[in-house]
């Protein structure tokens, strides 16, 4: 009982909190480091230095007026934020946030489940959430948000093919599609596949900024373009619901990157003898390190580059990346099978 | 409307869709409205609506007095007010034959460059903001305060400066300041450095702005462009070489030219004007000469009847003032503004034409046009 249902269960809780919490304050994060850049402070009002801003965030969009257009489809307006949100959570369920502890007397995993299709469960779940965005557009009613809308699916689709081939690189070098197996396989080859996967892992990145509508690629909510994009007739929770998806999304991105291609929760140089001192910080330490690595870099991408248009989106997606994933793709399964 | 695309045959049936740009849209630089329509993400046609921040003031001048007129111009170009207060004052002083001391027209070169610098700055942070690089509109604001500051500590004001007298100036230049203006300078270069590595070799800022809204010089012309959108199309034109008024006949700088006439080389022109005013400001802090600042004007301004038009280069672009007085009154007759915004904005859906809707924000940034001063 113990075993099967309270554990799991509260791992699920603490899980779920976690991420809730990280996704505010990846918010709060993005203002600072963006207001650095720009020779700004951020926020600074809430709390010191405004640590608390988040909280006061979040108790604004909870006590705003929620407001349908009278036009709108209801049903589709109110299901889109949600179709946008539990995906973005429910991917949580197969990330590895570290190995094994031992916690009063039993042996925990880091993880929810260890599914053996467990990346194709990420790849397909993360799709769903492209639906929200669509059905925002479409049952707003109202010409901005349907052209933005029209962006994202195109942009979603595109790039995820891109992202998909590259992960089937990663499977072809792993043999694995769990992504604890993943992990493992990297520490038994001694290697992070970023380093052996290399156009892999840069196209991966790049398709990644694409998949969450980060800058360069935030074409679908270009607030000077479309006055906002998808979420323009939103309010309230609502939209704090899309809001919150996108940096759940970015979290996402970032865990699996660091799963697949950093060596999730391993130290670096995971089988270098004399530097297994390195090991005395847990693995959940290095997995965490390693996300704000990734998610610091999207930070700093959208601080710096202007935004992309439209076709030139398009062409970089199925000109450029796809290509080199497939390229990539077929030189790593003659490299496998030479080897072999 | 039918299909204009029939190739998809019966299933698809196309439809343009008629979208609203504005007045309430945060790239369409205040209140301008446009009405695309659009096949797919590609503009077909564009409609141009202004009047949105019309206040008269052209009729507003014919009843006020001479004086009082110079600080309705400040309000014509709100992001240039400098400028707009030498065109009018130079205008009054042609139809009455003032002449003005040669120290007041070095401080309108000072003062009117501070001001170029400082209206390119805010066109450079938001052309850059429209096409999704928010960091330079921050730069570009940072460096635009320090400008605001040398105004406000020689006027008091920091937009609507009311900076010039017809005959001169209203006072001479505080301690000290003509010390921190070539401070500014020095600081001014560096920074024009530092947008030039985030936008200038910038592979996604060349895509979004080589070959976007191309106009050769003839068409350029025809549609009675001017500034820097009709110098980035290579026609050599700018008033302070051509028709030189203030001191500028003394000052040596040259005067940028595009090639290509695409939304990039308007922002090269513009980029280099950055440093052609440094250098113009620099010669005339050095060749200031000593003297009186206002000029012999009679108590009671009251031009001869007569009409009379002049012209200068704002950094928009030729900013020109058409007076008529009756000789009698003490308003001027009829008062017209040629505002430079007005004249580029027709040239904007000509420009968008067959461009996307990402597009049509970067040109409009690119013509740097000012609403206050469009509808007046």
């Amino acid at each position: 009982m113990v075993e099967l249902v309270l554990i799991p269960l509260l791992k699920i809780i603490v899980v779920l909190n976690a991420t809730l919490l990280g996704v505010t304050y990846m918010v709060l994060l993005e203002r600072k480091v963006i207001a650095w850049a720009q020779s700004r402070l951020g926020p600074m009002r809430v709390g010191p230095y405004g640590v608390l801003q988040p909280v006061a965030d979040a108790m604004k969009l909870m006590l705003k007026e929620d407001i349908t257009p009278a036009r709108a489809d209801k049903w589709v307006f109110t299901l889109a934020p949600i179709l946008s949100m539990v995906p973005a959570l429910v991917v949580y369920a197969v990330i590895p946030f570290g190995d094994e502890v031992h916690l009063f007397g039993r042996r925990i995993s880091l993880y929810i489940t260890d599914i053996n299709v467990g990346l194709l469960y990420v790849v397909s779940v993360t799709s769903v959430g492209v639906y929200g965005i669509i059905l925002a557009g479409y049952s707003s009613n109202s010409k901005w948000p349907l052209l933005a809308s029209l962006r994202a699916s195109a942009q979603l689709i595109s790039y995820e093919i891109a992202i998909t081939l590259t992960l089937v690189s990663v499977v072809l070098m792993s043999g694995t599609l769990s992504m604890v197996g993943i992990v493992t396989s990297q520490a038994s080859q001694g290697v992070w596949y970023a380093f052996i996967q290399p156009m892999a892992f840069v196209i991966f990145f790049i398709g990644g900024l694409a998949e969450t509508n980060r800058a360069p690629f935030d074409l679908p909510e270009a607030e000077q373009e479309l006055t906002g994009g998808f979420h323009t007739e939103y309010s309230g929770m609502r939209f704090a619901l899309f809001f919150l998806a996108e940096y759940a999304n970015m979290i996402v991105v970032s865990s699996v990157a660091t799963t697949l291609f950093l060596g999730g929760w391993l130290r670096p140089f995971p089988n270098v003898e004399f530097l297994s001192f390195l090991g005395i910080v847990p693995g959940w330490c290095w997995f965490l390190l390693k996300s704000f690595i990734f998610l610091y870099l999207f930070i700093w991408v959208r601080a710096t580059l202007p935004r992309y248009r439209y076709d030139q989106l398009m062409r970089l997606g199925w000109k450029v990346l796809i290509p080199l994933a497939i390229a990539n793709l077929i030189l790593t399964a003659i490299v496998k099978v030479a080897l072999a | 409307m039918s299909s204009p695309t029939p190739q998809y045959g019966p299933m698809f049936d196309t439809d343009e869709l008629v979208i609203n740009m504005g007045p309430q849209h945060p790239s369409t630089h205040g209140v301008l409205r446009v009405v695309l329509r659009l096949d797919g993400e590609k503009v077909v046609d564009a409609d141009v609506v202004i009047g949105y921040l019309h206040r008269g003031v052209e009729k507003l001048s014919e009843s006020r007095s001479w004086t009082q007129i110079v600080l309705l111009t400040d309000r014509l170009d709100y992001v240039s007010a400098a400028t707009s207060n030498v065109g009018y004052c130079e205008t009054v002083e042609k139809l009455m034959a003032i002449e003005v001391p040669r120290r007041a027209k070095y401080l309108r070169v000072i003062l009117s460059e501070l001001q170029r610098i400082a209206s390119h700055l805010l066109w450079l942070g938001t052309h850059a903001m429209d096409t999704g690089a928010m960091t330079v509109f921050l730069y570009a604001f940072r460096e635009r305060e320090l400008i605001l500051d040398l105004f406000e500590e020689y006027c008091g004001a920091r937009l609507t400066y009311n900076s010039m007298r017809i005959g001169g100036l209203p006072q001479d230049l505080p301690p000290s300041w003509d010390r921190k203006v070539l401070e500014f300078c020095r600081i001014m270069e560096g920074k024009l450095e530092e947008y030039e590595t985030l936008l200038t070799g910038n592979r996604i800022w060349l895509a979004r702005t080589k070959g976007v809204g191309v106009i050769d010089g003839a068409e350029a012309l025809a549609l009675g462009l001017s500034g820097p959108p009709l110098r980035g199309s290579g026609v050599r034109r700018d008033v302070r070489k051509d028709e030189p008024y203030a001191a500028y006949d003394e000052m040596e700088f040259d005067v940028p030219l595009g090639v290509a006439g695409d939304t990039f080389d308007r922002y090269v022109v513009r980029m280099q004007e950055f440093r052609q005013s440094i250098r113009i400001i620099r010669q005339a802090m050095q060749g200031i000469p000593e003297g009186p600042i206002l000029g012999k004007v009679p108590r009671l301004i009251k031009p001869p009847a007569g009409e009379v038009y002049h012209a200068i280069e704002s950094p928009k672009g030729e900013l020109g003032f058409f007076i008529v007085s009756d000789g009698k009154s003490t308003s001027p007759y009829r008062f017209r503004v040629r505002p430079p915004s007005f004249c580029n904005l027709q040239a904007l859906p000509r420009l968008v034409k067959g461009h996307l809707i990402a597009d049509v924000v970067a040109l409009i940034g690119s013509l740097d046009v000012v609403l206050g001063e469009v509808d007046r």
